[in-house]
Protein backbone atom coordinates (compact mmCIF):
# COMPACT_ATOMS: atom_id res chain seq x y z
CA UNK A 1 0.00 0.00 0.00
CA UNK A 2 2.90 2.05 1.19
CA UNK A 3 4.43 1.63 -1.60
CA UNK A 4 1.92 2.16 -4.26
CA UNK A 5 1.42 5.71 -2.52
CA UNK A 6 4.99 6.25 -3.00
CA UNK A 7 4.33 5.42 -7.16
CA UNK A 8 1.69 7.28 -7.41
CA UNK A 9 2.34 10.94 -5.51
CA UNK A 10 6.12 10.51 -4.53
CA UNK A 11 6.49 12.86 -1.26
CA UNK A 12 9.07 14.95 -2.89
CA UNK A 13 6.67 15.65 -5.47
CA UNK A 14 6.21 19.00 -3.65
CA UNK A 15 9.66 19.72 -3.28
CA UNK A 16 9.56 19.57 -7.74
CA UNK A 17 9.33 23.82 -7.50
CA UNK A 18 6.79 23.63 -10.79
CA UNK A 19 5.04 20.87 -8.48
CA UNK A 20 4.74 23.15 -5.57
CA UNK A 21 3.24 26.01 -7.86
CA UNK A 22 0.79 23.91 -9.33
CA UNK A 23 -0.29 22.74 -6.20
CA UNK A 24 -0.75 25.97 -4.84
CA UNK A 25 -2.58 27.69 -7.20
CA UNK A 26 -4.69 24.40 -8.08
CA UNK A 27 -5.67 24.54 -4.07
CA UNK A 28 -6.54 28.29 -4.58
CA UNK A 29 -8.69 27.42 -7.66
CA UNK A 30 -10.50 25.07 -6.03
CA UNK A 31 -11.33 27.29 -2.89
CA UNK A 32 -12.25 29.71 -5.26
CA UNK A 33 -14.69 27.37 -7.48
CA UNK A 34 -15.98 25.29 -4.66
CA UNK A 35 -17.34 28.51 -3.80
CA UNK A 36 -18.36 30.67 -6.68
CA UNK A 37 -20.15 27.19 -7.84
CA UNK A 38 -22.49 27.03 -5.22
CA UNK A 39 -24.23 30.12 -5.99
CA UNK A 40 -23.81 29.38 -9.68
CA UNK A 41 -26.08 26.55 -8.83
CA UNK A 42 -28.49 28.44 -6.46
CA UNK A 43 -28.80 30.74 -9.18
CA UNK A 44 -29.00 28.49 -11.79
CA UNK A 45 -26.24 30.14 -14.03
CA UNK A 46 -24.06 27.13 -15.13
CA UNK A 47 -24.64 28.41 -18.59
CA UNK A 48 -22.83 31.52 -17.49
CA UNK A 49 -20.32 29.70 -15.84
CA UNK A 50 -19.24 27.59 -19.09
CA UNK A 51 -18.99 30.39 -21.71
CA UNK A 52 -16.47 33.03 -19.14
CA UNK A 53 -14.26 30.44 -19.81
CA UNK A 54 -14.12 30.66 -23.66
CA UNK A 55 -13.87 34.40 -23.54
CA UNK A 56 -11.13 34.21 -21.30
CA UNK A 57 -9.35 32.16 -23.83
CA UNK A 58 -9.93 34.30 -26.39
CA UNK A 59 -8.68 37.13 -24.21
CA UNK A 60 -5.49 35.17 -23.85
CA UNK A 61 -5.02 34.01 -27.33
CA UNK A 62 -5.27 37.87 -28.09
CA UNK A 63 -2.51 39.14 -25.21
CA UNK A 64 0.28 36.57 -26.64
CA UNK A 65 -0.42 37.90 -29.82
CA UNK A 66 -0.02 41.25 -28.34
CA UNK A 67 3.08 40.05 -26.63
CA UNK A 68 1.61 40.66 -22.91
CA UNK A 69 0.87 38.86 -19.67
CA UNK A 70 -1.64 36.32 -20.70
CA UNK A 71 -3.51 36.26 -17.15
CA UNK A 72 -4.47 40.20 -18.26
CA UNK A 73 -6.51 38.92 -21.18
CA UNK A 74 -7.76 36.40 -19.50
CA UNK A 75 -9.04 39.24 -16.53
CA UNK A 76 -10.08 41.66 -19.62
CA UNK A 77 -11.96 39.31 -21.61
CA UNK A 78 -13.86 37.05 -18.64
CA UNK A 79 -15.03 40.57 -17.26
CA UNK A 80 -15.99 41.71 -20.53
CA UNK A 81 -17.89 38.83 -21.38
CA UNK A 82 -19.44 38.82 -17.17
CA UNK A 83 -20.27 42.70 -17.46
CA UNK A 84 -22.11 42.30 -21.39
CA UNK A 85 -23.63 39.03 -19.92
CA UNK A 86 -25.14 41.08 -16.73
CA UNK A 87 -25.85 44.60 -18.55
CA UNK A 88 -27.96 43.31 -21.06
CA UNK A 89 -29.65 40.47 -19.60
CA UNK A 90 -32.78 40.78 -18.38
CA UNK A 91 -34.19 40.61 -14.87
CA UNK A 92 -32.35 37.69 -14.30
CA UNK A 93 -32.63 36.29 -17.60
CA UNK A 94 -30.06 35.89 -19.63
CA UNK A 95 -29.49 32.82 -21.87
CA UNK A 96 -29.71 34.78 -24.98
CA UNK A 97 -26.88 37.01 -24.61
CA UNK A 98 -25.04 34.21 -22.98
CA UNK A 99 -24.82 32.21 -26.26
CA UNK A 100 -24.18 35.75 -27.81
CA UNK A 101 -21.24 36.01 -25.73
CA UNK A 102 -20.11 32.88 -26.53
CA UNK A 103 -20.15 33.27 -30.26
CA UNK A 104 -18.27 35.82 -30.25
CA UNK A 105 -15.92 34.68 -28.14
CA UNK A 106 -15.21 31.83 -29.80
CA UNK A 107 -15.10 33.58 -33.05
CA UNK A 108 -12.15 35.99 -31.98
CA UNK A 109 -10.28 33.46 -30.22
CA UNK A 110 -10.45 31.36 -33.85
CA UNK A 111 -8.99 34.76 -35.25
CA UNK A 112 -6.63 35.34 -32.57
CA UNK A 113 -4.86 31.85 -32.95
CA UNK A 114 -4.57 31.93 -36.23
CA UNK A 115 -3.02 35.21 -36.32
CA UNK A 116 -0.07 33.42 -34.37
CA UNK A 117 1.26 30.69 -35.76
CA UNK A 118 3.54 29.73 -33.56
CA UNK A 119 1.44 29.33 -30.45
CA UNK A 120 0.16 26.19 -30.98
CA UNK A 121 1.54 24.73 -27.52
CA UNK A 122 0.37 27.35 -25.70
CA UNK A 123 -2.90 26.90 -26.94
CA UNK A 124 -3.15 23.31 -26.36
CA UNK A 125 -2.26 24.47 -22.68
CA UNK A 126 -4.76 27.46 -22.38
CA UNK A 127 -7.58 24.44 -23.62
CA UNK A 128 -6.55 21.46 -21.61
CA UNK A 129 -4.94 23.35 -18.49
CA UNK A 130 -1.33 22.40 -17.51
CA UNK A 131 0.94 21.62 -14.94
CA UNK A 132 4.40 22.88 -15.98
CA UNK A 133 5.79 26.18 -16.22
CA UNK A 134 3.34 27.86 -13.73
CA UNK A 135 5.89 30.44 -12.40
CA UNK A 136 5.95 32.17 -8.99
CA UNK A 137 4.62 35.22 -10.21
CA UNK A 138 1.44 33.98 -11.74
CA UNK A 139 1.19 31.97 -8.85
CA UNK A 140 0.55 35.22 -6.96
CA UNK A 141 -1.58 36.83 -9.06
CA UNK A 142 -3.43 33.57 -8.53
CA UNK A 143 -3.72 34.00 -4.92
CA UNK A 144 -4.16 37.77 -4.97
CA UNK A 145 -7.10 37.41 -7.56
CA UNK A 146 -8.65 34.38 -5.49
CA UNK A 147 -8.49 36.30 -2.04
CA UNK A 148 -10.25 39.43 -3.49
CA UNK A 149 -12.74 36.80 -5.17
CA UNK A 150 -13.26 35.18 -2.09
CA UNK A 151 -13.57 38.72 0.10
CA UNK A 152 -15.98 39.41 -2.11
CA UNK A 153 -18.09 35.92 -1.80
CA UNK A 154 -17.62 36.75 2.08
CA UNK A 155 -19.12 39.88 2.09
CA UNK A 156 -21.93 39.73 -0.10
CA UNK A 157 -23.15 36.03 1.30
CA UNK A 158 -26.25 36.97 2.66
CA UNK A 159 -27.69 39.28 0.52
CA UNK A 160 -26.80 37.19 -2.22
CA UNK A 161 -28.63 33.49 -0.73
CA UNK A 162 -31.21 35.78 -0.12
CA UNK A 163 -32.12 37.16 -3.66
CA UNK A 164 -30.70 34.08 -5.56
CA UNK A 165 -33.30 32.12 -3.30
CA UNK A 166 -36.57 34.76 -3.33
CA UNK A 167 -35.80 38.03 -5.61
CA UNK A 168 -38.98 40.15 -4.75
CA UNK A 169 -38.78 39.26 -0.93
CA UNK A 170 -34.75 40.27 -1.28
CA UNK A 171 -35.68 43.61 -3.04
CA UNK A 172 -38.90 44.56 -0.78
CA UNK A 173 -36.24 44.20 2.28
CA UNK A 174 -33.61 46.81 0.16
CA UNK A 175 -31.46 44.81 -1.46
CA UNK A 176 -30.62 45.64 -5.00
CA UNK A 177 -30.31 42.33 -7.12
CA UNK A 178 -29.31 44.13 -9.78
CA UNK A 179 -26.39 45.48 -8.56
CA UNK A 180 -25.73 42.16 -6.52
CA UNK A 181 -25.61 40.30 -10.01
CA UNK A 182 -23.36 42.59 -11.51
CA UNK A 183 -21.29 42.22 -8.47
CA UNK A 184 -21.32 38.25 -8.54
CA UNK A 185 -20.60 37.67 -12.41
CA UNK A 186 -17.73 39.76 -11.42
CA UNK A 187 -16.57 37.56 -9.22
CA UNK A 188 -17.64 34.81 -11.96
CA UNK A 189 -15.04 36.46 -14.14
CA UNK A 190 -12.36 36.57 -12.24
CA UNK A 191 -12.26 33.39 -11.05
CA UNK A 192 -12.50 32.40 -14.30
CA UNK A 193 -9.87 34.12 -15.01
CA UNK A 194 -7.60 32.15 -12.14
CA UNK A 195 -8.95 28.90 -13.19
CA UNK A 196 -8.16 29.00 -16.13
CA UNK A 197 -4.74 28.73 -16.76
CA UNK A 198 -4.52 25.46 -14.54
CA UNK A 199 -7.41 23.51 -15.74
CA UNK A 200 -8.09 24.78 -18.79
CA UNK A 201 -11.03 27.07 -20.96
CA UNK A 202 -12.49 23.70 -21.78
CA UNK A 203 -12.76 22.19 -18.51
CA UNK A 204 -12.46 24.85 -16.17
CA UNK A 205 -15.69 24.97 -15.60
CA UNK A 206 -15.99 21.30 -14.47
CA UNK A 207 -14.67 22.08 -11.03
CA UNK A 208 -17.67 25.25 -10.70
CA UNK A 209 -19.86 22.90 -11.16
CA UNK A 210 -19.47 19.20 -10.34
CA UNK A 211 -18.64 19.74 -6.59
CA UNK A 212 -20.76 22.02 -5.66
CA UNK A 213 -23.63 19.60 -7.19
CA UNK A 214 -22.02 17.16 -5.01
CA UNK A 215 -22.08 18.63 -2.18
CA UNK A 216 -25.53 19.40 -2.53
CA UNK A 217 -26.51 15.70 -2.06
CA UNK A 218 -24.28 15.66 1.58
CA UNK A 219 -26.17 18.07 3.69
CA UNK A 220 -28.97 20.16 3.98
CA UNK A 221 -27.23 22.98 5.34
CA UNK A 222 -25.85 26.51 3.03
CA UNK A 223 -23.04 26.63 5.05
CA UNK A 224 -21.92 23.27 5.39
CA UNK A 225 -22.62 22.43 1.45
CA UNK A 226 -20.25 25.43 1.12
CA UNK A 227 -17.47 23.81 2.96
CA UNK A 228 -18.53 20.40 1.07
CA UNK A 229 -18.21 21.80 -1.94
CA UNK A 230 -14.87 23.51 -0.99
CA UNK A 231 -13.49 20.21 -0.05
CA UNK A 232 -14.50 18.16 -2.91
CA UNK A 233 -13.19 20.84 -5.35
CA UNK A 234 -9.47 20.54 -3.59
CA UNK A 235 -9.57 16.95 -3.22
CA UNK A 236 -10.12 17.06 -7.38
CA UNK A 237 -7.49 19.36 -8.26
CA UNK A 238 -5.13 17.14 -6.15
CA UNK A 239 -5.92 14.63 -7.52
CA UNK A 240 -5.83 15.70 -10.96
CA UNK A 241 -2.62 17.16 -10.65
CA UNK A 242 -0.94 14.13 -9.14
CA UNK A 243 -2.44 12.10 -11.88
CA UNK A 244 -1.78 14.22 -14.55
CA UNK A 245 2.36 14.28 -13.35
CA UNK A 246 2.14 10.63 -13.47
CA UNK A 247 0.49 10.60 -16.67
CA UNK A 248 1.08 13.67 -18.43
CA UNK A 249 -2.24 13.46 -19.51
CA UNK A 250 -4.31 16.87 -19.99
CA UNK A 251 -5.01 18.01 -16.28
CA UNK A 252 -8.53 19.37 -17.35
CA UNK A 253 -9.46 15.52 -19.03
CA UNK A 254 -8.47 14.04 -14.93
CA UNK A 255 -10.52 17.15 -13.00
CA UNK A 256 -13.69 16.61 -15.64
CA UNK A 257 -13.66 12.82 -15.20
CA UNK A 258 -12.88 13.29 -11.24
CA UNK A 259 -15.86 15.39 -10.74
CA UNK A 260 -18.18 13.38 -12.61
CA UNK A 261 -17.31 9.91 -10.98
CA UNK A 262 -17.72 11.73 -7.46
CA UNK A 263 -21.16 13.52 -8.68
CA UNK A 264 -22.11 9.85 -9.58
CA UNK A 265 -21.14 7.63 -7.16
CA UNK A 266 -22.45 10.38 -4.04
CA UNK A 267 -25.97 10.96 -6.13
CA UNK A 268 -26.56 6.93 -6.51
CA UNK A 269 -25.38 6.91 -2.70
CA UNK A 270 -28.06 9.81 -1.80
CA UNK A 271 -30.66 8.02 -3.66
CA UNK A 272 -30.14 4.13 -2.14
CA UNK A 273 -30.19 5.98 0.91
CA UNK A 274 -33.49 7.93 0.63
CA UNK A 275 -35.37 4.35 -0.32
CA UNK A 276 -34.11 3.04 2.83
CA UNK A 277 -34.81 6.14 4.54
CA UNK A 278 -38.48 6.28 2.88
CA UNK A 279 -39.38 2.67 3.52
CA UNK A 280 -38.71 3.76 7.61
CA UNK A 281 -39.71 7.44 8.35
CA UNK A 282 -41.84 10.24 6.70
CA UNK A 283 -39.72 12.37 3.32
CA UNK A 284 -38.40 14.73 5.44
CA UNK A 285 -35.64 13.20 6.56
CA UNK A 286 -32.38 13.50 4.12
CA UNK A 287 -31.21 10.99 2.73
CA UNK A 288 -27.47 11.24 3.71
CA UNK A 289 -28.45 12.23 7.49
CA UNK A 290 -26.72 9.28 9.18
CA UNK A 291 -23.87 9.05 6.76
CA UNK A 292 -22.37 12.76 7.27
CA UNK A 293 -23.63 12.73 10.95
CA UNK A 294 -24.93 15.90 11.42
CA UNK A 295 -26.78 16.85 14.56
CA UNK B 1 -61.46 63.02 16.15
CA UNK B 2 -59.54 60.89 13.11
CA UNK B 3 -59.02 57.05 13.03
CA UNK B 4 -54.73 56.56 13.19
CA UNK B 5 -54.60 54.39 10.27
CA UNK B 6 -51.65 52.66 9.86
CA UNK B 7 -51.46 52.18 5.92
CA UNK B 8 -52.96 55.37 3.70
CA UNK B 9 -52.76 55.49 0.34
CA UNK B 10 -53.76 58.11 -1.34
CA UNK B 11 -55.01 58.78 -4.61
CA UNK B 12 -52.30 56.56 -6.12
CA UNK B 13 -52.32 56.76 -10.40
CA UNK B 14 -50.33 54.16 -12.31
CA UNK B 15 -49.98 54.01 -15.51
CA UNK B 16 -47.82 51.51 -18.10
CA UNK B 17 -47.49 53.15 -21.33
CA UNK B 18 -51.07 54.27 -22.33
CA UNK B 19 -52.66 51.89 -19.83
CA UNK B 20 -53.87 53.38 -16.88
CA UNK B 21 -53.79 50.37 -14.27
CA UNK B 22 -54.45 52.30 -11.26
CA UNK B 23 -56.82 55.45 -11.11
CA UNK B 24 -57.35 57.52 -8.28
CA UNK B 25 -57.20 54.66 -5.57
CA UNK B 26 -57.81 55.89 -2.23
CA UNK B 27 -57.03 53.36 0.78
CA UNK B 28 -57.08 53.89 4.53
CA UNK B 29 -56.36 50.51 6.69
CA UNK B 30 -56.30 50.37 10.29
CA UNK B 31 -54.25 48.60 12.86
CA UNK B 32 -55.15 45.16 13.12
CA UNK B 33 -57.07 44.76 10.41
CA UNK B 34 -57.82 41.74 7.77
CA UNK B 35 -58.03 43.00 4.47
CA UNK B 36 -59.07 41.01 1.21
CA UNK B 37 -57.52 42.36 -1.91
CA UNK B 38 -60.24 40.75 -4.34
CA UNK B 39 -59.92 41.39 -8.33
CA UNK B 40 -59.91 39.38 -11.59
CA UNK B 41 -56.48 39.04 -13.48
CA UNK B 42 -54.76 41.79 -14.30
CA UNK B 43 -56.42 44.49 -11.92
CA UNK B 44 -53.75 45.59 -10.29
CA UNK B 45 -53.38 43.81 -7.42
CA UNK B 46 -49.93 42.92 -7.41
CA UNK B 47 -49.01 46.10 -8.87
CA UNK B 48 -51.06 47.40 -5.82
CA UNK B 49 -48.79 45.58 -3.27
CA UNK B 50 -45.88 46.50 -5.55
CA UNK B 51 -46.77 50.35 -4.70
CA UNK B 52 -47.04 49.68 -1.35
CA UNK B 53 -43.57 47.93 -0.87
CA UNK B 54 -41.70 50.82 -2.31
CA UNK B 55 -40.45 48.66 -5.17
CA UNK B 56 -42.90 50.52 -7.87
CA UNK B 57 -43.14 54.39 -7.47
CA UNK B 58 -46.68 55.61 -8.68
CA UNK B 59 -47.41 58.27 -11.04
CA UNK B 60 -49.55 60.06 -8.76
CA UNK B 61 -50.24 59.92 -5.13
CA UNK B 62 -49.00 58.99 -1.88
CA UNK B 63 -48.21 56.15 0.75
CA UNK B 64 -48.38 56.82 4.18
CA UNK B 65 -47.20 54.32 6.85
CA UNK B 66 -47.85 55.06 10.06
CA UNK B 67 -48.71 58.77 9.12
CA UNK B 68 -45.92 59.08 7.76
CA UNK B 69 -45.58 59.40 3.64
CA UNK B 70 -42.71 56.84 2.90
CA UNK B 71 -41.12 56.44 -0.60
CA UNK B 72 -38.13 54.05 -0.20
CA UNK B 73 -38.45 50.25 1.13
CA UNK B 74 -40.12 49.90 4.82
CA UNK B 75 -39.35 47.15 7.28
CA UNK B 76 -42.38 47.82 8.96
CA UNK B 77 -44.01 45.84 5.97
CA UNK B 78 -43.46 42.46 5.52
CA UNK B 79 -43.88 40.69 2.29
CA UNK B 80 -44.94 37.08 1.49
CA UNK B 81 -44.57 36.00 -2.24
CA UNK B 82 -46.78 33.71 -3.46
CA UNK B 83 -44.14 30.59 -3.85
CA UNK B 84 -40.60 30.12 -4.37
CA UNK B 85 -39.36 27.78 -6.56
CA UNK B 86 -36.38 26.03 -5.02
CA UNK B 87 -35.29 22.50 -6.66
CA UNK B 88 -35.44 19.45 -3.74
CA UNK B 89 -31.81 19.29 -3.63
CA UNK B 90 -31.36 23.08 -2.85
CA UNK B 91 -29.44 22.96 0.78
CA UNK B 92 -31.40 24.73 2.62
CA UNK B 93 -33.53 23.96 5.72
CA UNK B 94 -36.71 25.89 6.91
CA UNK B 95 -34.81 27.79 9.15
CA UNK B 96 -32.58 28.92 7.53
CA UNK B 97 -35.48 30.43 4.84
CA UNK B 98 -36.79 32.15 7.51
CA UNK B 99 -33.13 32.91 9.04
CA UNK B 100 -32.92 35.45 5.80
CA UNK B 101 -36.14 37.35 6.94
CA UNK B 102 -34.10 38.04 10.03
CA UNK B 103 -30.76 39.55 8.72
CA UNK B 104 -30.30 38.40 4.75
CA UNK B 105 -30.09 41.83 4.19
CA UNK B 106 -26.88 42.25 5.97
CA UNK B 107 -23.35 41.76 4.31
CA UNK B 108 -21.49 39.01 5.83
CA UNK B 109 -22.03 35.32 7.00
CA UNK B 110 -24.29 34.72 9.62
CA UNK B 111 -23.01 33.43 12.86
CA UNK B 112 -24.78 31.43 14.90
CA UNK B 113 -26.25 32.90 18.16
CA UNK B 114 -29.02 31.90 20.95
CA UNK B 115 -30.34 34.78 20.64
CA UNK B 116 -30.83 34.18 16.64
CA UNK B 117 -31.62 30.64 16.84
CA UNK B 118 -34.70 31.82 19.71
CA UNK B 119 -35.82 34.46 18.08
CA UNK B 120 -36.39 31.95 14.92
CA UNK B 121 -37.44 29.23 16.98
CA UNK B 122 -40.08 31.90 18.03
CA UNK B 123 -41.70 32.81 14.30
CA UNK B 124 -41.59 29.19 13.49
CA UNK B 125 -43.55 27.92 16.25
CA UNK B 126 -46.11 31.12 15.93
CA UNK B 127 -46.93 29.54 12.35
CA UNK B 128 -46.78 26.30 13.68
CA UNK B 129 -43.32 24.97 11.09
CA UNK B 130 -41.52 23.68 14.34
CA UNK B 131 -42.39 20.39 12.51
CA UNK B 132 -40.56 20.58 9.76
CA UNK B 133 -38.00 23.45 10.29
CA UNK B 134 -35.12 20.94 9.54
CA UNK B 135 -36.51 19.65 6.39
CA UNK B 136 -34.97 20.52 3.24
CA UNK B 137 -37.06 23.51 1.97
CA UNK B 138 -37.57 22.29 -1.58
CA UNK B 139 -39.31 19.08 -0.28
CA UNK B 140 -41.69 20.56 1.35
CA UNK B 141 -45.75 20.85 0.28
CA UNK B 142 -46.81 24.06 -0.60
CA UNK B 143 -48.87 25.05 2.32
CA UNK B 144 -45.50 24.44 4.31
CA UNK B 145 -43.46 26.35 2.45
CA UNK B 146 -46.24 29.00 2.45
CA UNK B 147 -46.64 28.88 6.80
CA UNK B 148 -42.15 29.55 6.27
CA UNK B 149 -42.78 32.41 4.27
CA UNK B 150 -44.88 34.31 6.97
CA UNK B 151 -42.54 33.28 9.37
CA UNK B 152 -40.31 34.83 7.61
CA UNK B 153 -42.00 37.81 7.22
CA UNK B 154 -42.57 38.01 10.91
CA UNK B 155 -39.48 38.26 11.62
CA UNK B 156 -38.82 41.97 11.41
CA UNK B 157 -42.30 42.60 13.27
CA UNK B 158 -43.77 44.22 10.51
CA UNK B 159 -47.28 46.65 11.36
CA UNK B 160 -48.15 45.81 7.93
CA UNK B 161 -48.39 41.92 6.30
CA UNK B 162 -48.82 41.88 2.45
CA UNK B 163 -49.51 38.03 1.11
CA UNK B 164 -49.65 38.08 -3.09
CA UNK B 165 -51.87 35.01 -3.83
CA UNK B 166 -50.72 32.70 -1.05
CA UNK B 167 -53.94 30.38 -1.80
CA UNK B 168 -53.44 29.65 -5.17
CA UNK B 169 -51.31 26.36 -5.48
CA UNK B 170 -53.19 25.09 -1.97
CA UNK B 171 -55.64 22.83 -1.05
CA UNK B 172 -58.60 23.51 0.31
CA UNK B 173 -57.93 22.39 3.88
CA UNK B 174 -54.31 24.03 3.60
CA UNK B 175 -56.21 27.62 2.33
CA UNK B 176 -57.80 27.45 5.03
CA UNK B 177 -55.48 26.77 7.67
CA UNK B 178 -53.29 29.49 5.85
CA UNK B 179 -56.25 32.36 6.12
CA UNK B 180 -57.01 31.22 9.83
CA UNK B 181 -53.47 31.36 10.96
CA UNK B 182 -53.22 34.89 9.07
CA UNK B 183 -56.31 36.13 10.90
CA UNK B 184 -54.91 34.65 13.92
CA UNK B 185 -50.92 36.18 13.72
CA UNK B 186 -52.72 39.70 12.45
CA UNK B 187 -55.35 39.88 15.76
CA UNK B 188 -52.96 38.94 18.41
CA UNK B 189 -49.63 41.23 17.25
CA UNK B 190 -52.14 44.15 16.06
CA UNK B 191 -51.16 43.42 12.31
CA UNK B 192 -52.96 44.84 9.26
CA UNK B 193 -53.11 41.99 7.11
CA UNK B 194 -53.59 42.86 3.15
CA UNK B 195 -54.22 39.13 1.43
CA UNK B 196 -54.61 39.28 -2.11
CA UNK B 197 -57.13 36.50 -3.44
CA UNK B 198 -58.74 35.51 -7.02
CA UNK B 199 -61.82 33.94 -5.17
CA UNK B 200 -63.18 35.75 -1.64
CA UNK B 201 -64.85 32.31 -0.52
CA UNK B 202 -62.20 30.94 1.62
CA UNK B 203 -61.62 34.60 3.27
CA UNK B 204 -65.77 34.66 4.18
CA UNK B 205 -65.86 34.76 8.26
CA UNK B 206 -62.02 35.49 8.44
CA UNK B 207 -61.56 39.26 6.52
CA UNK B 208 -62.90 41.91 8.40
CA UNK B 209 -62.62 44.39 5.05
CA UNK B 210 -62.86 43.66 1.14
CA UNK B 211 -60.80 45.58 -1.14
CA UNK B 212 -61.92 45.09 -4.47
CA UNK B 213 -59.97 46.19 -7.71
CA UNK B 214 -61.25 46.28 -11.05
CA UNK B 215 -60.88 48.29 -14.28
CA UNK B 216 -58.20 50.54 -12.34
CA UNK B 217 -60.82 51.61 -9.64
CA UNK B 218 -61.55 50.40 -5.75
CA UNK B 219 -64.10 49.72 -3.30
CA UNK B 220 -63.49 48.89 -0.71
CA UNK B 221 -65.81 48.93 2.74
CA UNK B 222 -67.52 45.31 5.03
CA UNK B 223 -67.86 42.71 2.65
CA UNK B 224 -71.33 43.39 2.69
CA UNK B 225 -71.66 46.33 1.60
CA UNK B 226 -69.28 46.16 -1.03
CA UNK B 227 -70.24 42.62 -2.58
CA UNK B 228 -73.51 44.00 -4.28
CA UNK B 229 -74.32 43.85 -7.67
CA UNK B 230 -74.86 47.51 -8.12
CA UNK B 231 -71.14 48.63 -6.49
CA UNK B 232 -69.24 46.15 -8.50
CA UNK B 233 -71.25 47.01 -11.67
CA UNK B 234 -70.47 50.49 -11.09
CA UNK B 235 -66.44 49.63 -10.71
CA UNK B 236 -66.05 47.25 -13.54
CA UNK B 237 -68.23 49.68 -16.05
CA UNK B 238 -70.80 47.17 -17.16
CA UNK B 239 -73.28 44.77 -15.16
CA UNK B 240 -72.50 42.39 -13.54
CA UNK B 241 -74.18 40.55 -10.76
CA UNK B 242 -73.36 38.75 -6.98
CA UNK B 243 -74.83 35.43 -6.38
CA UNK B 244 -74.71 34.26 -3.29
CA UNK B 245 -75.05 29.96 -3.30
CA UNK B 246 -74.92 28.29 0.53
CA UNK B 247 -73.44 31.36 1.81
CA UNK B 248 -71.06 31.43 -1.04
CA UNK B 249 -69.99 34.32 -3.40
CA UNK B 250 -70.34 34.41 -7.27
CA UNK B 251 -69.50 37.39 -9.05
CA UNK B 252 -71.00 36.88 -12.62
CA UNK B 253 -70.77 38.99 -16.02
CA UNK B 254 -74.03 40.54 -17.43
CA UNK B 255 -77.42 39.60 -17.02
CA UNK B 256 -78.05 38.13 -20.52
CA UNK B 257 -80.07 35.27 -20.25
CA UNK B 258 -78.43 33.66 -23.83
CA UNK B 259 -74.83 34.19 -22.09
CA UNK B 260 -73.22 31.44 -20.31
CA UNK B 261 -72.00 32.43 -16.45
CA UNK B 262 -69.14 34.06 -16.74
CA UNK B 263 -66.90 33.53 -13.69
CA UNK B 264 -65.18 36.88 -13.01
CA UNK B 265 -63.03 36.01 -10.27
CA UNK B 266 -61.83 32.25 -12.29
CA UNK B 267 -62.44 31.31 -8.47
CA UNK B 268 -64.52 28.19 -8.78
CA UNK B 269 -64.22 25.35 -9.86
CA UNK B 270 -66.31 23.64 -12.40
CA UNK B 271 -68.19 21.17 -9.70
CA UNK B 272 -69.35 24.80 -8.24
CA UNK B 273 -70.02 25.91 -11.57
CA UNK B 274 -72.78 23.32 -11.93
CA UNK B 275 -73.91 23.57 -8.61
CA UNK B 276 -75.25 27.49 -9.38
CA UNK B 277 -76.98 26.45 -12.26
CA UNK B 278 -78.65 23.38 -11.09
CA UNK B 279 -80.04 25.64 -8.26
N1 LIG C 1 -43.93 46.35 -15.51
C1 LIG C 1 -45.04 46.38 -16.24
N2 LIG C 1 -45.03 46.92 -17.48
C2 LIG C 1 -46.15 46.96 -18.23
N3 LIG C 1 -47.33 46.52 -17.83
C3 LIG C 1 -47.43 45.98 -16.61
C4 LIG C 1 -46.29 45.88 -15.76
N4 LIG C 1 -46.67 45.29 -14.60
C5 LIG C 1 -47.99 45.05 -14.73
N5 LIG C 1 -48.44 45.45 -15.93
C6 LIG C 1 -49.83 45.36 -16.38
O1 LIG C 1 -50.64 45.89 -15.39
C7 LIG C 1 -51.83 45.14 -15.28
C8 LIG C 1 -52.04 44.75 -13.83
O2 LIG C 1 -51.06 43.78 -13.50
P1 LIG C 1 -51.03 43.07 -12.09
O3 LIG C 1 -49.93 42.12 -12.14
O4 LIG C 1 -51.01 44.12 -11.04
O5 LIG C 1 -52.43 42.34 -12.07
P2 LIG C 1 -53.00 41.36 -10.96
O6 LIG C 1 -54.26 41.95 -10.46
O7 LIG C 1 -51.96 41.05 -9.96
O8 LIG C 1 -53.33 40.09 -11.86
P3 LIG C 1 -53.21 38.54 -11.50
O9 LIG C 1 -54.47 38.17 -10.82
O10 LIG C 1 -53.14 37.90 -12.85
O11 LIG C 1 -51.99 38.34 -10.69
C9 LIG C 1 -51.71 43.97 -16.21
O12 LIG C 1 -52.49 44.23 -17.35
C10 LIG C 1 -50.25 43.94 -16.57
O13 LIG C 1 -50.11 43.54 -17.90
MG1 LIG D 1 -50.83 39.30 -9.37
Amino acid sequence: MGQFLQMVFPLDLITLPFMFHALLSGTVVAILSGLVGFFVILRGSSFVAHVLPKAGFAGAAGAVLLDINPLVGLVVFALGGALSIGMLGKRGRHDVVTALTLVVALGTGALFLTLNEHYATGAYALLFGQLVGVSLSQVLDTVVLGLVCVLILGVLYRPLLFASIMRDSAEARGISSRKLEMAFLIVVGLATAVTVPVVGALLSFSLMIGPAATARYLTRRPGTSLVCSVAIAILTIWAALVLGYDTSWPIGFFVSSISALLYGVVRVGASLQQRRVAGKTDAHVHPLDGVVGQK
Amino acid sequence: MQVEHVLELNDIVVQFGQRTVLDHIDVAIEAGEFVGLIGPNGAGKTTLLRVILGLLSPNHGEVRVDGKSVRKRNRAIGYVPQKIHLDPDTPLRGRDLVGLGLDGHRFGVPLPSRKRRARIDEVLEAVDALRFADAPVGRLSGGEQQRLLIAQALLTDPKILLLDEPLSNLDIRSAHEVVRLVGRLGKERGIAVILVAHDMNPLLGHMDKVLYLAEGHAAMGEVDAVIQSEVLSRLYGYEVEVLRVRGRVLVVGGRDEEADVVDLLGGFHCGDHEDVMNS
